[in-house]
């Protein structure tokens, strides 16, 4: 793949020249996350939260196998079954508590390394498809965390399942049934605690495949970089291994010690004391809220309160709400300046510093109780975020007068290296 | 095509939401929401300080045994224990021996049935089996506590904010009423049946004050009964009964946060000995 000074696999062994004749897998490994993968020189530490990302997932997969020796998919058993792992299961404490907050490091390092690609212009030409694919595995994530929530049996897992089946209610005339039918009942019971059981383990492996092709689309073109400007020749590039690997080595340890912090030390800290009584139909808990992961999103759902034109505020709720996601898939088109790397746009810059204040506000005021002056806030915040992608940015594509772009990557390091000298 | 129609949808939903920001405001002003008692007289949790709090925190055995005669001899009157077994006790100190003792001479027993008829019938618990709950099912604790059912409190300190200064607080916050709170509020009157406690989320709790008098409890380690202490010992064994793993995990995370650290150390010696030879 990608340049042609990268390097070719050469297997020494006589054992990996027979394995590389009958099935050439080495040499696939090699060429995608080896020596054999030409990758920009100038890669800064934001570039590491990718390969946290597959970490992250190869956490969840782990500990959520085993998890599911010990769990039970039954109404009546599953909130046992999670405090049997807890107290009674060797190490279950562990597994549970590195699951539940391993989903939260998993968004984690998933949003700061989409912010990267926002901030970078990782999702311009010709990386489309890269980003295209990486808001696929978004949503994906979106949904396994939803449904993960809901297999401890709580009050927020059962009540989260409740509003969350309950959007899909919104919609004109066939809401109710589709409702109906994603529960397989009226309420959340036994029947949908089954299924999202099932999906809760069938979607991650969706993702691990939907990561490969992720991985496979970026290789075409190669890795981005902080300059924005495309790969020249081979000065400009390193070998994946050991250079990347090395850096990204010491990046998982320093993830792993806040995994490891919060884990151990903090481990109910993101979570709500709710989930710890069991789920009860009869009794609706002050104020239901998702995870920390999904509070901007529940901000722009709540933020529309009034009916316009006869259209239920619910319903635009719940379209705001998917279309805050949508509208990312366009994000190529919307943004058309040429220049990749916000460094090099002053104005885009600063309206990239306000999006992040503004996804952050949206995110507390999630978390917060559907009051005054939370909604309000929410409404300002969340009219911003349209704006922002709508709006703003391809304005600035069109009017901002980009700073002068460097020659190429290499003249880009020695000028940085110049100045810090 | 992207672009004017993004733009479009953009205005759209900036006009809607603005529109919803300022009717939202209007109402705000005009309207503005009422006062509650509970939002006026809600307490948050008192500090309390406990053995097992902080990275390094381990569990006083002493005080959750006290902890666990208080609720043997007081809260298990009416509250279960589900998740708990006579056997997890071995972990807070008390030999086989004591626990078999415990067990056996609990003072409800399990259900169980007649081996020679099959009729239901009760047997003395065993270490193996979980604390058994002082009502036989949901509707016989509702029947017999006002139609209140007194909730189970294996994960107490875990299903509230700040659950053990909440647990202290509650025990140690009834009071009289305010009269200023009647007088504000004249529909928040504590109802007949009920208990005034700031502590409590809508200030009224079913649960009659459990804590009354000092020396209540007879401690055999000669620590003071007092009020406070008793709630103090039992907020700290309802954190043990909550997380009884707590020591293993803040000793798993020093041992992994250690090796974390070295092997980061080395990492990043690694990295920058391969990038040595690079300008970056």
């Amino acid at each position: 793949m990608s340049f042609p000074w990268a390097n070719h696999y050469e297997p020494k062994h006589p054992l990996m020249q027979w394995i590389d004749q009958r099935l050439p897998l080495p040499r696939f490994v090699y060429g995608a996350v080896g020596a054999g993968y030409p990758v920009p020189r100038n890669l800064n530490y934001w570039w590491n939260f990718g390969v946290l990302s597959g970490v992250a997932l190869t956490i969840q997969l782990i500990t959520g196998i085993v998890l599911a020796m010990h769990y039970a998919s039954n109404g009546a058993l599953a909130f046992d079954s999670v405090e049997h792992i807890m107290r009674d299961v060797n190490s279950g404490w562990l597994l549970r508590y590195a699951h539940a907050n391993g989903a939260s490091m998993f968004f984690i390092v998933v949003y700061i390394h989409i912010f990267r690609g926002l901030f970078f212009g990782s999702y311009k030409a010709p990386r489309e498809m890269v980003w295209l694919l990486g808001l696929v595995i978004f949503l994906l994530m979106m949904a396994t965390a939803f449904m993960g929530y809901v297999l401890p049996w709580g009050q927020m897992s059962f009540w989260g399942a409740k509003v969350i089946t309950g959007l899909f209610g919104a919609i004109p005339l066939v809401g109710e049934p589709i409702q109906t039918w994603l529960l397989g009942g009226f309420a959340p019971d036994n029947a949908a605690l089954n299924r999202f059981f099932s999906l809760h383990y069938l979607l991650p492996f969706v993702i691990a495949a939907v990561v490969i092709l992720h991985i496979w689309a970026l290789h075409i073109p190669g890795s981005s970089n902080p300059a924005g400007v495309e790969v020249k020749g081979p000065q400009d590039t390193l070998p994946f291994h050991p250079y990347y690997t090395a850096k990204d080595g010491f990046g998982l340890g320093v993830f792993l010690i806040a995994f490891a912090l919060l884990l151990f030390f903090a481990p109910n800290a993101l979570g709500h004391p709710d989930n710890y009584i069991p789920a009860n139909p009869l009794s609706t808990p002050a104020h239901i809220v998702p995870e920390w992961y999904f509070w901007p999103f529940y901000a722009i759902l709540r933020a529309f309160t009034v009916d316009i034109f006869g259209i239920p505020a619910k319903l635009l709720g719940v379209v705001a709400m998917f279309g805050s996601i949508i509208l990312l898939f366009f994000l190529p088109w919307l943004d058309n300046s040429p220049v990749r790397s916000g460094h090099y746009r002053p104005l885009f810059k600063s309206f990239f510093v306000l999006l992040c204040i503004d996804v952050l506000i949206l995110g507390y005021c999630g978390g917060a109780p559907a009051a005054e002056p939370y909604v309000m806030i929410s409404q300002v915040a969340a009219a911003y975020y349209f704006a922002h992608f709508l709006i703003v940015l391809p304005m600035v594509a069109r009017f901002e007068k980009p700073l002068p772009l460097p020659g190429s990557i290499t003249e880009a390091v020695l000028a940085k290296n110049t100045i810090a000298a | 095509m992207v672009r004017p129609i993004g733009f479009l949808a953009g205005l759209a939903f900036v006009a809607i939401l603005l529109f919803s920001m300022i009717t939202g405001a209007v109402s705000f002003i005009t309207d503005p929401p009422a006062a509650t008692a509970e939002h006026e007289y809600h307490l948050h949790p008192k500090e309390l300080q406990l053995a097992s709090d902080g990275p390094l925190g381990r569990f006083d055995r002493q005080q959750l045994q006290r902890g666990f005669q208080v609720y043997k001899e007081v809260c298990s009157a009416c509250h279960s224990l589900r998740l708990v077994a006579f056997r997890d006790l071995r972990d807070i100190g008390f030999n086989e021996g004591e626990v078999k003792a415990i067990a056996h001479n609990w003072s409800t027993e399990v259900p169980s049935i007649n081996p020679s008829t099959g009729e239901p019938a009760t047997r003395k618990a065993t270490p193996a089996d979980k604390f058994p709950s002082p009502y036989a099912n949901e509707v016989a604790g509702r029947a017999a506590n006002n139609n209140a059912l007194p909730p189970d409190l294996s994960l107490m300190t875990k299903s509230r904010h700040e659950g053990a200064a909440y647990v202290y607080s509650l025990l140690t916050g009834f009071a009289e009423q305010p009269a200023a709170l009647v007088k504000a509020f004249p529909d928040s009157k504590t109802p007949q049946g009920l208990h005034y406690n700031p502590y409590f989320a809508n200030l009224n709790i079913a649960m009659p004050p459990p804590l009354v008098a000092d020396g209540q409890v007879t401690y055999s380690d000669g620590t003071k009964s007092t009020v406070d202490q008793m709630s103090k010992d039992v907020a700290a064994f309802l954190v043990w009964t909550a997380e009884p793993k707590l020591e293993a995990r803040h000793r798993g995370g020093m041992g992994v946060l250690i090796f974390l650290l070295i092997a980061t150390t080395l990492g990043y010696m690694a990295y920058r000995n391969v990038w040595a030879d690079v300008k970056h």
